[in-house]
């Protein structure tokens, strides 16, 4: 077989705890995004985007969903007889086996992967933001700078750079220093957690990483700093576009906003980039003689006899007569009652609101959010105050 | 119970005028995302049959296109799957003119396969059926032939095959006519046939001067052969006009209907898949009483109508009781009223077009207004 020049792998085994009721029983990756899509939808067809055709998926943490999401990658052109999609999960070897500790040790387990393949170049993603990038780019400049690691370089806002991996370069991008989570950020430079390595360097590090009992086998902790003490080959590669972490309630919310609008922040429907996602086969949506849609976006099999104010809806989603829908996020297969009031809330998927609930009130804002976990059955007239949580008991 | 599937692809093309003009009858666009071939693939494949081959005559790229490998439908297969079946071999002089010469010309396609049952359906028989559920009849009634047909109240307007139907389902007679009125059981073009009768038949066609296969094969051979009928309950159209097109479109707007198409016992309808973004209503919108597809950008007013994917109508433009098929734009304060808008059309500002219920406007693919 011909040696393909960069594998993907992705690392998608994260709980997302502040996610809270969103992640009780799927892993972050495949939380619902922006009515039809998933998180993983975006690194994913990232790949697809970028001519990457083999991509190992490191699951670990409630992997059911993801993996039957996932499936053979015909959504993402990954069904391939040589390559395509892979998922990796945690495995009984012979000499006994363990969770992943770290993100470094987690590809570290999979090197028979990555030695399978034996692409000259390895691609690190994460399973956790929303953006479109094309990763040949990078690859090409990785290339050009004979580069042992790339890291992909997004600036933000000064007073948020304690909150990441902070890096500084010179001229010619080559990274002079890197801080996780510095108190006095040097730069505003910030780590997108996406990073180019070449295969054999990311081999050996890894090797030498696991030997280390003092490691946490972390990549931007432990492997990105030690190949920096090593004065190896490290640049940046410039991004600039929309990124956006989806880690917490808010910032999910956030991204689900972004979408809105006459000129929404990200867009996604260009012909030339499209995200791709795995979608049920349902009809268009309909919207009924007393529904009304003002600012929103929905995907197919909704109906719609109430009023959906900036608001998102996902598939078959069913909004009844009288109901007000207003600032939320509701994701596939949700009912909301008729004469049911919504304002900030996010609904989990395959819950009923139940008629004349009231979810949210005077107080609610971005930063309290009600939300409801996927399969909650809401009785009628259920009164939910601001940032309030419901999970379906066990 | 191995069964295969035949659709017909090319039935009614001449009736359906420009809408038929550049793609055959099995491609013309319906119901906001699909073609009228996915409904028949569809149900073939929800009833568990995954060799299904597709009759066609003429203007089938778009076809081609639309079905692919057949992977949307699950008929990417190893064994069986979806086969396209184009014209072949010079004996026939020229294409075929009706179902009956059409499946002659595949008889070497029946003889290599080895399904006990062939299930044929015309490509615009727009229904949810379960066709294992027919096989299961037939094989029951160890009939040669079983005829899916409706009850419908029909006035004289056009040719249709009518089934007179004993107490145990078995068919008596078969007319073909344009003359009778009240309710009648409409035979719908669905039919399940042991895959051997139906070779022995073809192969012997000259000697039994069958030339159609309603005509000659039913009407004559209903008193031979033990043809049986099988009563479709729930939504069915079929297409043979603009007009009649155009109706049942638009009845997709009622939810009874629409229900009984699409959310049938869990029976999906599959097409093509796009990825086309969710679709958005802006701040402007007023949508009432429509069905809206993926990647829709709505700024203005849309009230009873279908809006296929990735249709954009901006501020001020009111579309009424209009279909406006895939990546069509409707620029400021235009207004349609019964109007069929094909693909990738665009009506500048400030136009008016309008059609009738009974006679819609059609605006071919890629024109500009």
């Amino acid at each position: 077989m011909k040696k393909k020049k960069c594998i993907a792998m992705l690392l998608a085994g994260g709980q997302g705890t502040r996610l809270y009721a969103l992640t009780s029983r799927v892993a972050k990756p495949a939380v619902s995004f922006g009515a039809k899509y998933r998180i993983i939808d975006f690194p994913l067809s990232n790949c697809a985007n970028s001519n990457i055709d083999t991509v190992g998926v490191l699951t670990q943490y409630q992997p059911l969903i993801l993996n039957e999401y996932i499936g053979n990658g015909e959504p993402w052109d990954l069904d391939r007889s040589y390559g395509g999609v892979h998922t990796l999960p945690p495995y009984q070897a012979k000499k006994g086996g363990e969770w992943y500790k770290g993100t470094a040790n987690a590809i570290y387990q999979n090197l028979h992967f990555l030695n399978e393949f034996d692409s000259e170049h390895v691609l690190i993603l994460s399973g956790d933001h929303i953006y479109k990038m094309d990763y040949s780019k990078m690859l090409a400049e990785h290339e050009a700078n004979n580069a042992d690691c790339t890291i992909a370089v997004i600036d933000v806002p000064k007073e948020e750079a304690s909150r990441f991996g902070i890096l500084d370069f010179d001229e010619s991008k080559r990274i002079l220093s890197f801080e996780e989570k510095p108190k006095k950020p040097k730069s505003n430079h910030a780590s997108m957690g996406i990073y180019i390595f070449k295969k054999d360097v990311l081999v050996s590090e890894l090797v030498a990483d696991e030997k280390n009992p003092d490691s946490s086998n972390d990549f931007g902790k432990n492997i990105i700093p030690t190949l920096l003490k090593k004065k190896m080959n490290v640049f940046a590669y410039g991004f600039s576009g929309y990124w956006k972490d989806v880690g917490t309630v808010t910032s999910l919310w956030e991204a689900n906003m972004d979408l809105l609008g006459e000129n929404p922040l990200i867009n996604l429907n260009d012909s030339n980039f499209k995200i791709y996602s795995r979608n049920r086969p349902l009809p268009p949506s309909h919207i009924g003689a007393g529904g009304r849609v003002l600012n929103s976006i929905m995907t197919t099999g909704c109906e719609v006899d109430g009023t959906v104010i900036n608001s998102v809806l996902g598939e078959g989603v069913v909004i009844e007569e009288g109901a007000l829908v207003k600032n939320s996020v509701v994701m596939r297969g949700t009912t909301v009652g008729k004469n049911a009031r919504l304002n900030y809330a996010m609904v989990d998927e395959n819950c009923t609101i139940g008629e004349n609930c009231v979810l949210g009130d005077e107080t609610s804002d971005k930063n309290s959010i009600t939300l409801i976990g996927g399969g909650v059955n809401l009785k009628k007239g259920t009164k939910l105050k601001a940032g309030e949580i419901v999970e379906r008991e066990e | 119970m191995k069964t295969m599937g035949i659709v017909f692809s090319n039935i009614h093309d001449k009736e359906l005028g420009e809408l038929a003009e550049k793609r055959t009858l099995a491609s013309v666009p319906f119901g906001g995302r699909y073609r009228l071939i996915d409904f028949p693939l569809s149900n073939m494949v929800n009833s568990g049959i995954s060799k299904v081959g597709i009759i066609t005559k003429s203007n089938y790229q778009s076809l081609m296109d639309h079905v692919g490998s057949g992977k949307h439908w699950d008929l990417s297969r190893k064994n069986g799957g979806l086969m396209i079946l184009p014209p072949f071999g010079e004996e026939m002089n020229g294409l075929y003119n009706s179902r009956f010469e059409a499946l002659k010309n595949i008889t070497h396609f029946l003889k290599r396969s080895e399904e006990t049952y062939v299930v044929m359906s015309d490509c615009d028989c727009i229904c949810n059926a379960d066709f294992a559920d027919i096989v299961r009849r037939h094989v029951g009634h160890n009939a040669d032939i079983t005829v899916v047909y409706r009850a419908k109240d029909i006035k004289p307007d056009k040719e249709r095959t009518i089934l007179d139907i004993d107490k145990d389902g078995r068919v008596n007679k078969v007319t073909v006519t344009n003359k009778q009125s009240g309710v009648k059981n409409v035979y719908t073009n669905i039919c399940v046939m042991n895959r051997l009768f139906l070779l022995n038949i073809l192969e012997n066609s000259a000697e039994l001067g069958y030339k159609s296969f309603s005509k000659d094969v039913l009407v004559k051979g209903c008193k031979n052969y033990h043809i049986y009928s099988y009563e479709y309950k729930g939504y069915f159209a079929s297409i043979d006009s603009m007009a009649n097109y155009f109706k049942h479109s638009l009845e997709l707007l009622e939810k009874n209907k629409r229900d009984s198409l699409f959310n049938s016992d869990g029976a999906n309808i599959y097409t093509k898949v796009r990825d086309s973004a969710p679709c958005r209503l802006e701040d402007t919108s007023i949508v009432q009483n429509s069905l809206i597809a993926d990647g829709c950008v709505i700024e203005g007013t849309v009230i009873n109508s279908i809006l296929f994917r990735g249709v954009k109508v901006a501020k001020g433009a009111v579309i009424k009781d209009s279909i406006v098929f895939q990546e069509s734009e409707i620029a400021q304060n235009s207004r349609l009223n019964c109007v069929i808008a094909d693909k990738q059309v665009r009506i500048l500002e400030n136009r008016e077009l309008s059609g009738h219920a009974t006679h819609p406007y059609y605006i071919a693919k890629n024109v500009v207004i």
